[in-house]
């Protein structure tokens, strides 16, 4: 690993501050993709700006009478499992902080560190898209749709820095995930849910470009909340993910067999 | 093959005593392990933990390609980066510096030595697989090694390559010119013709195709060294974490260095699991000793864990073709194997003798298959070298006999117990047909242990209840058999071993009566501070507190072929009894000078000497003083002192054997596969520890099941890049993909040590494979399915059924 500086800002003005001065500073958050590619040498950051001492960046909160469920970007993925407000409002989304890596990825890694490195396999954005969240940033607020751009891209701004993510509370909502026994990543992970606007079906895992949704399947759950309504849809493999761990057409399989067993498990 | 059925009945006779009184001494006790607290508490020393005064550290570049010719290397920049000592290149060693030997030549079916390249200890020349080392940055930090090394400049020409063990004969890609089919052997083992005579008369046949897959060692502690050399007797001192240190120290010293052996004091201190991929000979040491006295300074190396995954010597990867004939009865007439196995990029220590000696030796398996033959054709690729994993060729052996079986059973409608009975040797010693003397085993005991544990009654109404949750239920068999113990040296010798295989123990008793234990087994995980102490205690009647054992130091133990393929209880064992034995000989002769009787008259029995018959005796303690502080001594016929070493060349190998039987439940939706029950019946002779054995068995499954699961090392077919460098991709068993284990044993001591035992280490990796397979086809209904299952497998298979 390369050496690199060191700043624990207390304020998020203060965090910015530094990237905008120091243009290959790079935040930690949580350090679990970060410091991996570092000590690979995959990346060499002049300096690291760790967001941990700021409070602004902390704690689980109810807003709009509890529609709501607002996640400050540094809440460690082990909060979010053993959160009581979110067990109550979305308990799908614990469900899914819970089977996030292991218990050491669970204690270190944040949902704002997550979402800002859209690793295509991670857990985090099928729950911001099958939400339908808003991401918010030190500048403005990004919804979950326009958020994900591409393998570890985002629409996050150089210096930008995620401030919370707010979930809307869904009627009904599950999240299933098919593990990569080697990594514990997502060789495909589904989350469903039954929101005001309709249905929302968000897969991790199985694409190269990350997270996305399956209209055919938001429909068809949106006429008829039940699995037998997904059974008639066939899930294409063109452009899904093909490495060593799983095929293409294995993973369209997976896709359609979790979103089955999701919506029966609210049900 | 030395047929040995010659046994001493003395040694019979102890062997069962030992298991007699048992439960009385420490042998067969469960006693918690004496270096736990060590371990748990951080005071471990590992080789990594050491630092030596004007300690230098080194990093070494490798191949990024899997198969290219080296140019050039421009060393002038990395040279000039800070702190950077030396660099070292493949044209930089003197023509002194040998090649890292091979230790078991194998002689082909033509009559003609097995092809051996040079392994050049930096690559010279050519790289030949991904991770080859091609230099050595030595500097005053690791960091600054590292640096530098990323400023040399390799000019390389890549050059075609081949990974695939199947693809490597008759490829364009050429790994070593002197093998131009990039092959490096053909062997066979047993009776063609009486084979094809079996096959002819047979009612049935079943065959299989498959791989065993390779897989990554991936011991907790990467490989480390740190080695240093002496101006003031131009002696070198080597830290390395290796599981054999003398055998290091012989063929470092005397095939590679040319350093006269008595210079190069080896010590393997903590180790963090080997499974075999500490065994062997590595360049980085080699290298790194080398380098010490060029710089007169102490050079450091540990490993990171991407080079282990590179680097360090990889296990199994065979293909087999392999048929079995049967009567109608579904009683085995013969036994047809083929296989190919990979060697890697070079020769690695004991690669040779895998794939021939410690697999086709061991297909009689349990049973009484009159006719076997065995032909193995070793390949060069251009990966990793390949060599011995938990299991070594037995576990390979045991995937083809018992996937054959349990096919077989199915095939022909018999019950997996019942073709299993059919076919059980029951009359010892058994002479296999392809060279191993059985000594003693009862197969029926340990399947009839392993049904009761695995509740096999009660599976048709655990399927039918998985049925109605829409999952598939299967069961697996496997009767596996190992031969440990390695091994009688003279037939060892005879097969091409390049060594003994004999072990050493040092009981030195203390003026006290204390007793410290030199041995040259090693402990990397084992338990040896513990058993060993137990072993001495029982048979000294002392207190285990009061016996020390120390391993993995040339410098302290007189001798030592070390730990692998089960062999430390067994022969370093025996070694420990017969160093006892002569202290208790001569500690007889003092204690009846001691007492005024006869030596003859004279029993020792629980610590005490005593004239039966009389009141006379003497504590053990009483008479070591005696012998250290010779007043009333017989000088004139005995040395003063107790300290007596034994060397132990076992007559035969042991054979451990049992049954082992998992239940499966396969998600048909998915293909995911969960191992619900995993039920084990082995039977290791006597057993020292129960507990300490559990936990070797534990750990043996756990590999086992993770080969037969999700373990795989990949190679690129195009590029010959390793896939699966990392845990993000090289899947690991953890416990939560385990279920709790169902274990028991049974006992039959072994004939021919005075211990009675046979070895546990490898039982479980040999056992489990075929198991699962086993389990999964029969949940399935599928023939056939490649390891490691990955849920995509099973699911292709089931759909492959459907259609």
């Amino acid at each position: 690993m390369h050496g690199f500086g060191y700043y624990d800002p207390t304020s998020v003005s203060k965090a910015v501050a530094i990237l905008d001065d120091k243009p290959e500073a790079r935040y930690l958050a949580g350090g679990q993709s970060l410091v991996a590619t570092m000590k690979l040498g995959l990346s060499a950051p002049s300096d690291l700006v760790d967001l941990r001492q700021i409070p602004d960046l902390r704690g689980i909160r109810l807003e709009r009478d509890g529609s709501v469920v607002t996640v400050g970007a540094m809440v460690r993925h082990a909060e979010v499992a053993e959160s009581r407000d979110v067990a109550d409002r979305i308990p799908a989304l614990a469900d899914l902080a819970g089977m996030i890596g292991d218990r050491q990825v669970r204690n270190r890694g944040t949902i704002g560190g997550s979402l800002a490195n859209n690793d295509p396999a991670a857990d985090y954005p099928a729950a911001v898209l099958g939400l339908g969240a808003t991401i918010n940033t030190n500048k403005r607020r990004i919804a979950a749709d326009d958020w994900f751009h591409d393998l570890y891209e985002t629409a996050l701004g150089a210096g930008e820095l995620i401030t919370s993510v707010a979930f809307p509370v869904a009627e009904k909502a599950a999240y299933l995930k098919f593990r990569n026994a080697a990594s514990r990543f997502a060789i495909v992970g589904v989350f469903v849910a039954k929101t005001r606007q309709g249905a929302r079906v968000a897969v991790t895992g199985a694409s190269p470009q990350g997270a996305f949704r399956v209209r055919a399947m938001e429909e068809a759950l949106t006429r008829e909340w039940s699995a037998a309504a997904l059974r008639p849809i066939d899930v294409p493999a063109a452009g899904l993910q093909a490495d060593l761990h799983a095929s293409a057409d294995y993973r369209a399989h997976l896709i359609s067999v979790l979103a089955q067993r999701a919506v029966a498990a609210t049900l | 093959m030395t047929d040995i059925t010659e046994r001493d009945a003395s040694v019979r006779e102890r062997a069962a005593t030992a298991r007699a009184t048992r439960p009385s001494g420490p042998i067969g006790a469960r006693i918690e392990r004496k270096e736990d607290s060590r371990f748990l508490t951080g005071m471990g020393q590992y080789t990594a933990d050491i630092t030596l005064p004007r300690q230098t550290h080194a990093y070494f570049l490798r191949s990024p390609h899997a198969h290219a010719r080296i140019r050039g290397i421009g060393k002038q920049l990395a040279e000039h980066m800070p702190g950077v000592l030396a660099i070292y290149t493949g044209a930089d060693l003197p023509e002194s510096v040998g090649g890292l030997p091979c230790g078991w030549l194998i002689t082909g079916t033509d009559g003609q030595p097995m092809k051996e390249p040079k392994h050049p200890l930096l690559a010279q020349g050519k790289v030949r697989y991904v991770g080859d080392p091609v230099a050595i940055v030595v500097a005053e930090s690791g960091d600054q090694a590292k640096e530098a090394a990323m400023m040399l400049q390799v000019d390389y020409e890549p050059l075609p390559a081949v990974v695939d063990v199947r693809e490597a004969r008759g490829a364009a890609a050429v790994v070593h010119d002197a093998a131009p089919d990039n092959t490096c052997y053909v062997w066979a083992l047993g009776d063609a013709a009486a084979v094809d005579a079996a096959f002819a008369r047979a009612a049935h046949v079943t065959t299989l195709e498959f791989a065993n897959n390779r897989l990554i060692p991936n011991a907790i502690e990467p490989r480390a060294c740190n080695a240093s050399w002496s101006a003031a007797d131009d002696s070198y001192t080597l830290y390395v974490a290796n599981q054999n240190p003398h055998v290091e120290r012989l063929l470092m010293a005397a095939f590679v260095l040319g350093i006269p052996e008595h210079k190069l004091r080896v010590i393997a201190p903590d180790v963090g699991g080997g499974f075999g991929s500490k065994i062997c000979l590595y360049a980085e040491e080699t290298v790194c000793v080398w380098a010490s006295k060029r710089l007169g300074r102490p050079v450091r190396w540990t490993a990171e864990r991407t080079e282990s995954f590179l680097a360090d010597a990889h296990g199994r990867d065979h293909w087999t073709h392999a048929e079995l004939a049967l009567d109608r009865d579904g009683r085995f007439l013969g036994l047809r194997v083929k296989t190919t196995a990979a060697m890697g990029a070079y020769l690695s220590t004991f690669s040779t003798c895998i794939p021939t000696i410690l697999h086709a030796t061991l297909l009689a398996g349990q049973y009484t298959t009159p006719a076997i033959h065995c032909e193995v054709t070793a390949v060069f690729t251009n990966t990793a070298p390949v060599d011995a994993y938990r299991g070594a060729g037995r576990p390979e052996a045991t995937y083809v006999v018992e996937r054959l079986v349990s096919t077989a059973a199915r095939e022909m409608g018999l019950a997996q117990d019942e073709i299993r009975r059919r076919n059980f040797i029951r009359s010892f010693p058994y002479s296999t047909p392809v060279a191993l003397t059985y000594d003693t085993g009862d197969y029926e005991a340990c399947l009839d242990g392993a049904m009761k544990l695995a509740d096999v009654a009660g599976f048709p109404a655990r399927r039918a209840e998985a049925q109605a949750r829409g999952r598939l239920r299967g069961l697996g068999f496997s009767s596996y058999i190992e031969a440990c113990g390695l091994a009688p040296s003279n037939i060892a010798g005879a097969l091409g071993a390049r060594a003994g295989l004999f072990e050493v123990a040092e009981v030195r008793v203390h003026p006290t009566g204390k007793v410290t234990l030199f041995t040259g087994s090693h402990s990397h995980g084992q338990g040896h501070e513990t058993t060993f102490a137990q072993v001495v205690a029982e048979r000294l009647g002392i207190s285990i507190e009061d016996v020390d054992v120390v391993h993995g130091d040339t410098g302290r133990i007189p001798f030592g072929m070390g730990t692998y393929g089960s062999r430390s209880i067994a022969v370093g064992g025996a070694a420990i009894m017969k160093a006892c034995d002569k202290i208790i000989a001569k500690a007889t002769r003092i204690a009846a000078h001691l007492m005024g009787a006869p030596a003859g008259e004279v029993r020792f029995l629980a610590g005490t000497f005593a004239v039966p018959g009389t009141t006379k005796n003497l504590p053990f303690a009483q008479v070591a003083l005696a012998a250290y502080v010779p007043h009333n001594y017989p000088l004139a016929e005995l040395e003063p002192g107790l300290d007596e070493i034994a060397f132990y060349d076992p007559t035969n190998f042991t054979y451990p054997a049992g049954t082992h039987i998992c239940e499966v439940e396969v998600d048909p939706d998915t293909g995911a596969t969960q191992v619900v029950n995993f039920s084990a019946c082995d039977d290791f002779g006597n057993i020292v520890n129960p507990m300490i054995v559990e936990g070797q068995v534990h750990g043996g499954l756990a590999q086992g099941i993770g080969q037969a699961l999700i373990e795989a090392c990949v190679y690129d077919r195009e590029s010959g890049q390793l896939l699966t460098a990392s845990y993000m991709d090289y899947a690991m068993p953890r416990a939560a993909d385990l279920p709790s284990f169902r274990l028991d044993n049974r006992v039959t001591p072994c004939t021919h040590n005075a211990l009675g035992v046979k070895g546990c280490g490898e039982a479980g990796a040999i056992g489990a494979p075929p198991a699962v397979i086993n389990a999964i086809c029969d949940a399935t209904g599928a023939k056939e399915i490649g390891m490691p299952a990955t849920p995509e497998r099973v699911w292709r298979a089931l759909r492959a059924q459907r259609s």
